[in-house]
């Protein structure tokens, strides 16, 4: 007889919805005298999707991620990018996966390469800005590219200087967007667009936060389709809603009745950076054995909004609502959108030293009470693979046993299944000493 | 009780049957591509070897990269936990084992009990392999045991590539251009994969005493170079090649039981585990 009782979440037909809407939006748009940009998940969406009129975004990392999830497909996708140029194989695969995409000419949902009528872009990593640059070049090369910086420093070194840094640079996008496509930014949009970023992000948190619960109301795996909205368009108002008002709740009530994403939940398991998204039957496969992944500080600070509170705790960032605090206009909306995003995005901070992102997980692995840790060396993303063997030493030094194996996130020809079950079966049997539920 | 271990490894399969605990036959061959035919065929040469039959034999546990194609085994086990118990049977003060095979090599930490703590593999790259050795060999245009030989002769260090088999290759190639004594490249292949071999070994900490078995091990010459690039004494077993065996036969030995057998000998639903600390 299980241990927990167990059933699967009753917005995730929600959610699936929201996100297919997002991606035929996109490729739609223009017939119904929309626009379109390209950006990044991280891309301050809350600009340009305040834009008058109908518009719509392409992130390029849960593009890339699509296209993983489908091992054929990205194989065909990063084969047409390394043919175009012979682009190196070290180089973010989500970025080849793209621009393969972009070079065949091929939506991954159906129909050809969307064209967009902008680009808004910031610089997160060794590759954002060139990525978007070159995916311009392969599709002829005209179309407006706007890209900021918000490389400043941690979160708890973001004051006065570094936001006023990042907001002049969104007001020269906001000039160059509306240059570009002869629309206004409506402030009205702009202030709402804040408000929903913030729910967004921090009912994110607030989800991640109820899976310290034991059971765990969530797996990981689960919790990859409901991140990933707000890397879509964590401004928009149905994705704001869906978290705050269907997602959270609901989970909220799967705790208060000890409700399980993993009926035999004996193990729990931290992970780090992505998973190789062609090969997410590894997760079905831990829960064999009862074990169940609950925490990674990708899947938790990818969008959710976190910080450290005066015990030295991870709590969920608060929302405007929760601060008290009503957006009075544009230059007060900017303002509070980057003090969100650098202050509360704790995913910035590993790029600025093993230290950051050691502290970071240790806590996660000590506040979501982790057994054991499983950790992915993705080749394909060098932001998210960063201090992973110093952090393997931290959480070893805490007592956690720590495995690692080699993979990629959207290239499978970097991921060998059979070797890496074989080594999920030694620590999982071995260094654990769990054998399967029956 | 008589009792069977079969490593079944990328270029090899091996074969270790205990009788009462004391090795009473073992065998060794090349796998080829039909692994799980081979390794039926070495089971029954090594069973006629002990004079025994299959029926004699109570328990047979198969490890190895191909270890889940042995149909015939009872149960299969992780490589690095036969490994872990093949040299806690040998040498119980072991807390370090190098395993460095056809296609693989790894390190253990191994807990006084012989339990895997942590491991590291050297993944996805020939370089630090045995197969790294045989295709310097082969541009060597000598044999492995030639090489092992001569490298010992070799007082020169030059430093080589062993980030990749093929540019390794590439390398040898260059040297044995630029006339430099074939004693000389041996030992630089040598070096380099003990370079290579001590950097993954170090991810699970170097604690004596370190044990090194596998095929690899049988070459003195990289030995040597081990020994050096670690800056200290290492054990190596007689018959490295055949310890993933003898730990699989433990296992037999002690039933550890994969949730086949479990269902099949005790009849009831499987053991769940315990959660760990």
């Amino acid at each position: 007889m299980a241990k927990y009782k167990t059933k699967g979440l009753d917005c995730w037909k929600r959610a699936k919805e929201l996100r297919n809407r997002y991606y035929k939006d996109y490729k739609e748009s223009p017939s119904r005298g929309g626009l379109r940009w390209e950006g990044g998940a991280w891309s301050f969406d809350a600009i340009p999707q305040a834009l008058e009129g109908e518009v719509h975004g392409l992130s390029e990392e849960p593009y890339g991620a699509s296209i993983a999830h489908n091992p054929e497909l990205q194989v065909r996708y990063q084969e047409a990018a390394e043919g175009k140029w012979g682009c190196a194989r070290d180089l973010c695969s989500y970025m080849r996966a793209y621009w393969g995409s972009v070079a065949l000419n091929e939506y991954a949902y159906g129909g050809p390469w969307p064209h967009a009528d902008f680009i808004f872009q910031n610089q997160i990593c060794c590759c954002h800005s060139k990525w978007l640059q070159v995916a311009d070049e392969i599709d002829g090369g005209t179309t407006p590219y706007f890209c900021f910086d918000v490389g400043v420093g941690p979160y708890d070194k973001i004051g006065d200087r570094q936001i006023e840094y990042v907001v002049a640079q969104l007001y020269d996008g906001i000039a160059f967007i509306e240059r570009v496509t002869g629309r206004r930014i409506i402030e009205e949009k702009l202030i709402q667009n804040v408000y929903n970023t913030y729910r967004s992000n921090c009912y994110w948190a607030k989800t991640c936060e109820l899976n310290q619960a034991i059971p765990a109301p969530l797996d990981e795996k689960t919790m990859f389709s409901l991140y990933v909205l707000g890397t879509l368009e964590k401004s928009n108002q149905a994705i704001a809603d869906f978290y705050e008002k269907e997602l959270y709740p609901e989970v909220k009530d799967r705790v208060a009745n000890k409700i399980a994403a993993v009926a035999d939940e004996r193990c729990r398991v931290l992970g780090d950076s992505q998973p190789p998204w062609g090969f997410l039957k590894i997760y079905r496969y831990l829960e064999q054995y009862g074990i169940v992944s609950v925490a990674n500080l990708y899947t938790f600070s990818l969008i959710g909004w976190m910080k450290v509170d005066e015990k030295g705790h991870l709590v969920p960032y608060p929302t405007l609502e929760e601060q008290g605090i009503t957006i009075k206009d544009r230059d007060h909306a900017l303002r509070l959108l980057v003090e969100g995003e650098l202050k509360g995005k704790l995913m910035w901070a590993p790029f600025y030293g093993a230290t950051y992102k050691n502290d970071l997980v240790t806590k996660i692995a000590k506040q979501w009470r982790c057994d054991a840790a499983i950790i992915h060396l993705n080749r394909g993303c060098e932001g998210t693979a960063q201090h992973q063997m110093q952090l393997k030493i931290a959480l070893q030094e805490m007592g956690i046993p720590v495995m690692t194996f080699e993979g990629n996130m959207a290239d499978e020809r970097e991921f060998d299944e059979g070797r890496v079950l074989r080594l999920i079966e030694l620590f999982v049997s071995e260094t654990l000493g769990l054998k399967k539920v029956a | 009780m008589i009792v069977a271990g079969i490593d079944v490894g990328g270029k090899n399969v091996h074969v270790v049957i205990l009788k009462d605990g004391v090795v009473a036959a073992q065998g060794a061959a090349a796998t080829g591509i039909q692994k799980a035919e081979a390794a039926e065929r070495l089971y029954e040469e090594t069973l006629r070897k002990g004079g025994l039959t299959r029926k004699a034999v109570g328990r047979v546990v198969a490890t190895g990269s191909a270890g889940k194609r042995v149909a015939f085994a009872d149960a299969c086990i992780a490589d690095a936990a036969a490994d872990a118990r093949g040299v806690h049977r040998l040498f119980p003060s072991a807390r370090t084992v190098i395993d460095i095979g056809a296609e693989e090599g790894r390190a253990i930490k191994i807990s006084p009990e012989g339990k895997v703590l942590d491991f590291a593999i050297n993944e996805k790259c020939a370089a630090g392999t045995g197969t790294f050795v045989e295709a310097m060999a082969i541009a060597l245009e000598i044999s492995v045991e030639e090489m092992a030989a001569i490298s010992l002769k070799s007082n020169t260090s030059i430093p080589m590539n062993a980030q990749c088999a093929v540019f390794g290759e590439s390398e040898v190639v260059s040297l044995i251009h630029q006339n430099v004594e074939k004693q000389d490249i041996a030992k630089a292949v040598h070096d380099a994969i003990a370079g290579r071999i001590a950097s993954v070994a170090r991810i699970v900490g170097l604690e004596k005493d370190v044990a090194v078995i596998g095929g690899m091990a049988k070459n003195d010459g990289f030995i040597a170079s081990l020994r050096k690039e670690m800056a200290m004494d290492i054990i190596v077993p007689n018959d490295p090649d055949f310890v993933g065996a003898l730990g699989a036969a433990e296992a037999a030995a002690k039933g550890v039981l994969e949730e086949k057998i479990a269902a099949k000998v005790i009849g009831q639903e499987i053991v769940e585990g315990e959660k760990t600390s």
